[in-house]
């Protein structure tokens, strides 16, 4: 069996509220897509169809969206593992093309969280974890996730100015990305005045300017066997390693609260899988669901020693100029996070940049990238590493 | 134990909204009732599971026993919330912890009666049954 391969990406803009439904939000990532590769329909022989359930009514949206995408009658699934649907929706396809079952798969994430209040957007995302035993007591994912700040602030002496940085620089390429939800500057100045918005309390120790925002949006991988890419794209980005892990859903059932392990065995897989160190890598996308997410992110992919991520953010190494550029698109933190499509944003941004295309966010000439997409509380991991070679 | 209804749907008693109504640990319920906190323990491993489960995936046999949540744990991390889910606006504001027991791990409440300022990682805590205002049932940590 050949390599496998990204032929084809896109998403939509990713916004506050989507004026249309979502089989018309999905068309927009997937006409992206199509449009970026050049393809017509007939060529898509399978679709992965990704998002979390309960945040709108469609049962089943992967059958609705194979009629509305022009995909009938080749078959549909639906993958779901919250946050990083499509993220294990690119490792399905990646196995459907692998097995030579099918030859070219369209991977379609999607999200429109506008259609219930933010407070009802709270109480899915708790139930997110563990409904039984968890969710009764009023969780929710900014709580979790300050869990985890707490616990890495207490033990390696991280500062709330050390994830503030954070945001900082997420909102400094945020501001260049046309796609993205929040493009106005952030300084660290806003979070040292109380009276800022982006010094509000949500659930300590996190603050406002800690948390990304909700969003409509869609995303749109095209994936392709060996032969096939090189038929259909002049740039095809290969797919060198895969990771994917899972936890337990209840936090009493964890040992590591400074840290995710789902993080660092998905990491670990897909090092061993492409055969490459986290020296090698030249550009990465990780999840930034907050601060936090992505303070722990650095240490669990290798990109600095564990409890060293606020020297990597301080010494502003992931900065787009720096040694491991870090969401140089913004992140979560400046795009928004429609859930379902968040994976397949970050792999576009990567895709992107391995084909020197991304204008005033461009890595100088990267080689190797990495996508960090985290699903519930550390609950799925998965970590793709793609290649221009 | 437990009543003799035709739907044994205790569970919905356990938190301020509970989401889930029928599980074979509905006995927990009565116990909290009765201000115990229990965790269960495979009578054939003897591991002990926190929270309770009836089913032990270790030996996958479903023979356990209750044991009742005693002593203290040690705070391992906690969160402040100043925003909640629906349903929860009224508990506002609240803390999330977790403890940690040696054994197990207990995900609960930190009980609104103790002083913020005296919250720290590492504090001894006892887990209790807890009545809350609107007639349901919890649990939560106060300083041991």
């Amino acid at each position: 069996m050949g390599k496998v391969a990204i032929i084809g990406v896109g998403q939509s803009n990713f916004v506050r509220q989507y004026p249309g439904s979502i089989r018309e939000l999905a068309f927009e990532g997937f006409k992206d897509a199509m449009q970026d590769v050049g393809i017509t329909t007939k060529i898509i022989d399978a679709s992965v169809i990704c998002s979390a359930p309960e945040y709108d009514k469609q049962r089943s949206p992967a059958g609705v969206f194979a009629e509305y995408l022009g995909l009938n009658p080749q078959p549909t699934f639906y993958v779901e593992s919250l946050c990083s649907s499509s993220s294990m929706g690119l490792r399905l396809a990646y196995s459907l093309v692998k097995s030579g079952l099918h030859e070219v798969v369209a991977v379609i994430g999607f999200q429109k969280m506008s259609e219930i209040s933010s407070s009802e957007s709270q109480e899915r995302m708790g139930r997110g974890a563990d409904i039984q035993w968890e969710s009764p007591f009023g969780t929710m994912m900014p709580a979790y996730y300050a869990m985890y700040a707490r616990a890495h602030m207490q033990k390696y002496g991280t500062s709330l100015e050390d994830l503030a940085a954070i945001r900082v620089k997420a909102a400094t390429y945020g501001q260049l990305n046309q796609k993205a939800v929040y493009r106005k500057p952030v300084t660290l100045d806003m979070f040292a005045d109380p009276e800022n918005r982006m010094a509000g309390p949500v659930a300590s120790p996190l603050r406002v300017g800690d948390c990304c925002a909700n969003a409509d949006g869609s995303s749109c991988i095209i994936v392709a066997g060996e032969e096939k890419a090189k038929t259909l794209c002049k740039k095809p980005i290969w797919i060198l390693g895969l990771g994917a892990a899972t936890t337990t859903v209840n936090l009493a059932g964890r040992d590591l609260f400074s840290g995710l392990t789902v993080a660092q065995q998905a990491a670990d897989q897909a090092y061993k899988m492409a055969g490459v160190t986290p020296k090698d890598i030249d550009v990465a996308e990780v999840h930034d669901c907050f601060t936090i997410a992505e303070m722990m992110a650095y240490e669990n992919l290798g990109f600095a020693k564990t409890g060293e991520g606020k020297d990597l953010i301080q010494s502003k190494e992931t900065y787009k100029e720096g040694s491991i550029p870090v969401n140089v698109d913004g992140g979560l933190l400046s795009k928004g996070h429609p859930i379902g499509a968040t994976g397949g944003s970050m792999i576009r941004t990567i895709v992107r940049q391995l084909r020197n295309e991304t204008g005033e966010i461009q890595v100088k000439n990267p080689e190797i990238g990495l996508i960090h997409n985290i699903g519930g509380v550390g609950l799925y991991g998965n970590v793709t590493i793609l290649g221009r070679q | 134990m437990g009543s003799k209804k035709e739907v044994d749907d205790r569970f919905k008693k356990f938190g301020t909204v509970s989401f889930t109504a029928i599980s074979k640990t509905n006995d927990f319920v009565d116990y909290l009732e009765k201000g115990k906190v229990m965790g269960t323990r495979c009578k054939d491993c003897g591991r002990v599971f926190f929270p309770p489960r009836t089913d032990c995936h270790q030996c996958l046999a479903s023979n356990t026993e209750w044991f009742e949540v005693s002593g203290t744990g040690k705070l391992v991390t906690y969160s402040k919330l100043q925003f909640a889910p629906v349903g929860f606006e009224e508990d506002l504001p609240y803390c999330i912890a977790v403890l940690d027991y040696g054994d197990y791990k207990v995900f609960g409440r930190i009980s609104g009666d103790v002083p913020e300022n005296e919250i720290k990682v590492g504090l001894e805590m006892t887990t209790k049954a807890n009545s809350l205002p609107n007639g349901q049932l919890n649990y939560v940590f106060k300083k041991a």
